[in-house]
């Protein structure tokens, strides 16, 4: 497939290309663009809308540069994460959020005030801020290809030098040569209609692995957001002012949105329905609740329920990594990746580095992703602009495990059985039995299963016209057996990582689980960094 | 999931279209967009948000259709109803900026 990238329909080059347009891509751009460099963005669905940020509100990791609450702000999840947070890691990101809200105050951010008057910028509303960050990207001069999903990455010898895909709304391929990628994708939630996240289906893993990249913390792949039954909206945050019911209006002992998660999961689990209501909420903290998460009402509003008075059925829905912690493997300060030419951010790239194995919600999330997505546009920028003329010289190929080419259209029969493969994927991750509650005998199971999938999906090959549904099974299949092989080396309860066989945490496996691989997927530890918050 | 593309007050502006980030709507040659893939639908309401004329309604159910029709959905004035709470729209204030932001950060540690 050697000179894939100029055989596009769309051909563009650039020193940059982003792959994904959600706040970690979008910072990218910006901060690639703000170097001087040439970038292209590409987007599976649109630039401003796309992923678990556009639709709902979020708290964001801003704190003050005072030493004092900069430490608590670096305690506070620090434990709950299992240790493996690195203090150096907090610092800069923390440094770097700040810097990003105020600039975005700058850039017409509409910033409620204070009773001072003074900005207040510890939360972003996600419609409002992924529209500006979109004007923002167009005003720097980044080109914007909306509806365009990458196939695959396009590399020689020397490394990463670009992607190719599909325009999915005109049915051109595409192809953008460029001297540095970002992989900008966000995480996976297995199509589990999780607010915004059915966009997330670990593409960017499996791109970096077909590139040689590995991914870090995986097994911190287990999120669950507790959501009515009958909406997609996933905000466990409000969940606190709940009180948790079974049918019968008895309440369940020990339920909660926090720690409580697991009971709740049990009873499911056990084909008892749970029933929540804010019934812990006071009246006069109702309309700024409505206000701090306006969907958070829209199915309660739509359906005629009162959440604060009326109790509705629960169920826990699966957010896998966008919640989880793991992700792409950096290696160094401009989150790049072991293999040159490519660099990650946001819920693509691991968040072990700020949160550890455990995220409680947005705000560490929506830091990481602004505060990635500038290093590595900065990186990425740096690194391209050093490759100089000789860059759109290169003779690259498409990595895609999956062969690609262009015959033959897939019938109705081809894309039942990528439903088919979905499922059985979601047979795997889904279930609170599996993937919530691991055990070594339910882990080697699901990843036979898994392994089995894997290499029934890489027998043929796939006409890239029609290969996006295709391409995102695969991305989820291997996503799964990178968690589940990692879930199985850590013989040990930490962070979201829950062993029912091994509950307690192990002083002696305080370290990263590193895995990577495509046919045959392995795992291996690697130290924490030494500048760990102590105490 | 979305159940109303209302083809009395669309437009053909084909926002909708553009915006979706799993592509559920198509273009019409000389018409207005049609809803092509509802079942791609993960019910994130963005579509309504940009929709410059309210011609649009998502049903919560992320997963079934509950088969609301476009009169229903008018007379219980479901469309439009989450631009407005959003503050999006001529003459409306963004609800980022609202003031209670700020009081719920007070009241909580969101």
């Amino acid at each position: 497939m050697s000179g894939v990238a100029k055989t596009g329909a769309v051909y563009l080059t650039a020193d940059v290309l982003i792959i994904g347009g959600g706040p970690a891509g979008t910072w990218a751009a910006l901060s690639a663009a703000a170097k001087g460099a040439k970038v292209v963005l590409v987007d599976k669905g649109y630039c401003g809308s796309s992923g678990a940020t556009a639709p709902s509100g979020t708290g964001v990791w801003y704190v003050k540069p005072d030493q004092h609450l900069r430490e608590e702000a670096k305690q506070s999840r620090f434990h709950l994460g299992g240790q493996l947070a690195e203090d150096r890691w907090m610092n800069r990101v923390l440094d770097r959020t700040y810097d990003n809200m105020n600039k975005l105050g700058s850039w017409g951010y509409p910033f409620p005030l204070d009773d001072s008057g003074t900005p207040f910028r510890r939360g972003l509303q996600g419609p409002e801020y992924m529209r500006l960050m979109r004007k923002l990207v167009q005003k720097a001069g980044v080109a914007i290809l909306d509806h365009s999903p990458a196939l695959e990455l396009l590399a020689d010898e020397h490394g990463v030098g670009g992607a190719a895909g599909v325009r999915t709304q005109t049915g051109q391929t595409w192809s953008v040569q460029a001297g540095a990628v970002v992989i900008a994708t966000g995480g996976c939630a297995f199509l589990s209609k999780a607010l915004g996240c059915n966009v997330l289906t670990g593409d960017g893993y499996l791109f970096a692995a077909e590139a040689g990249a590995e991914l870090s913390g995986m097994e911190f792949s287990n999120a669950y957001a507790i959501s009515p039954t009958f909406s997609s909206v996933t905000k466990t945050a409000y969940y606190k002012y709940a009180s948790f019911y079974y049918e019968d209006g008895t309440e369940v002992e020990g339920a909660g949105s926090q720690r409580g998660r697991s009971i709740i999961a049990r009873n499911l689990l056990e084909g008892r329905q749970v029933y929540a209501v804010l019934d812990q909420a006071t009246a006069d903290l109702e309309p700024l609740l409505r206000v701090g998460q306006t969907n958070f009402f829209l199915p309660f509003d739509r359906l005629g329920i009162d959440p604060f008075r009326d109790k509705f059925p629960i169920t826990l829905r699966l957010e896998g990594t966008v919640r989880g912690t793991g992700g792409i493997h950096i290696v160094d300060e401009t989150c790049a990746t072991m293999i040159p030419g490519l660099y990650a951010a946001g819920d693509a790239a691991t968040r072990e580095l700020i949160c550890g194995g455990f995220t409680g919600g947005g705000s560490h999330n929506a830091a990481w992703a602004m505060s990635s997505g500038s290093f590595a546009g900065e990186g990425a920028a740096v690194y391209a602009q050093r490759l100089g003329s000789h860059a759109a010289d290169r003779l690259l190929r498409g990595l895609s495990s999956q062969t690609l080419d262009d015959h033959g259209k897939q019938d109705a029969k081809a894309a039942n059985h990528v439903q088919e493969v979905v499922g059985a994927v979601q047979n795997e991750v889904r279930p609170y039995d599996k993937n919530l509650f691991r055990t070594e005998k339910g882990l080697q199971g699901s990843l036979e299963r898994l392994d089995d999938i894997w290499n029934e999906l890489r027998s043929h090959a796939v006409n890239r016209h029609d290969a996006v549904k295709t391409r995102e099974a695969a991305a989820m299949t291997a996503t799964a057996r990178w968690m589940y092989r990692s879930a199985l080396a850590r013989t040990e309860t930490r962070g979201m990582h829950k062993r029912e066989d091994f509950p307690q945490q192990d002083n002696e496996q305080h370290y990263r689980l590193i895995s990577g691989g495509l046919d045959r997927v392995y795992v291996k530890t690697e130290s924490v960094g030494k500048e760990v918050v102590t105490h | 999931m979305i159940e109303v593309l209302s083809e009395t007050k669309c437009v053909g502006c084909n926002q909708c279209v553009n915006v979706c980030p799993t592509n559920v709507f198509e273009r019409v040659q000389d018409g207005i967009p049609v809803i092509a893939r509802q079942s791609d639908c993960q019910t994130c309401f963005m579509c309504e948000l940009y929709c410059p004329v309210d011609a649009l309604y998502v049903a919560p159910d992320a997963e079934g259709l509950t088969l609301i029709s476009e009169e229903e959905a008018e007379r219980q004035g479901l469309l439009g109803g989450y631009r407005e709470k959003v503050g999006w729209g001529k003459g409306r204030k963004p609800v980022s900026s609202h003031a209670f932001m700020v009081e719920l950060s007070k009241r909580t540690n969101f």
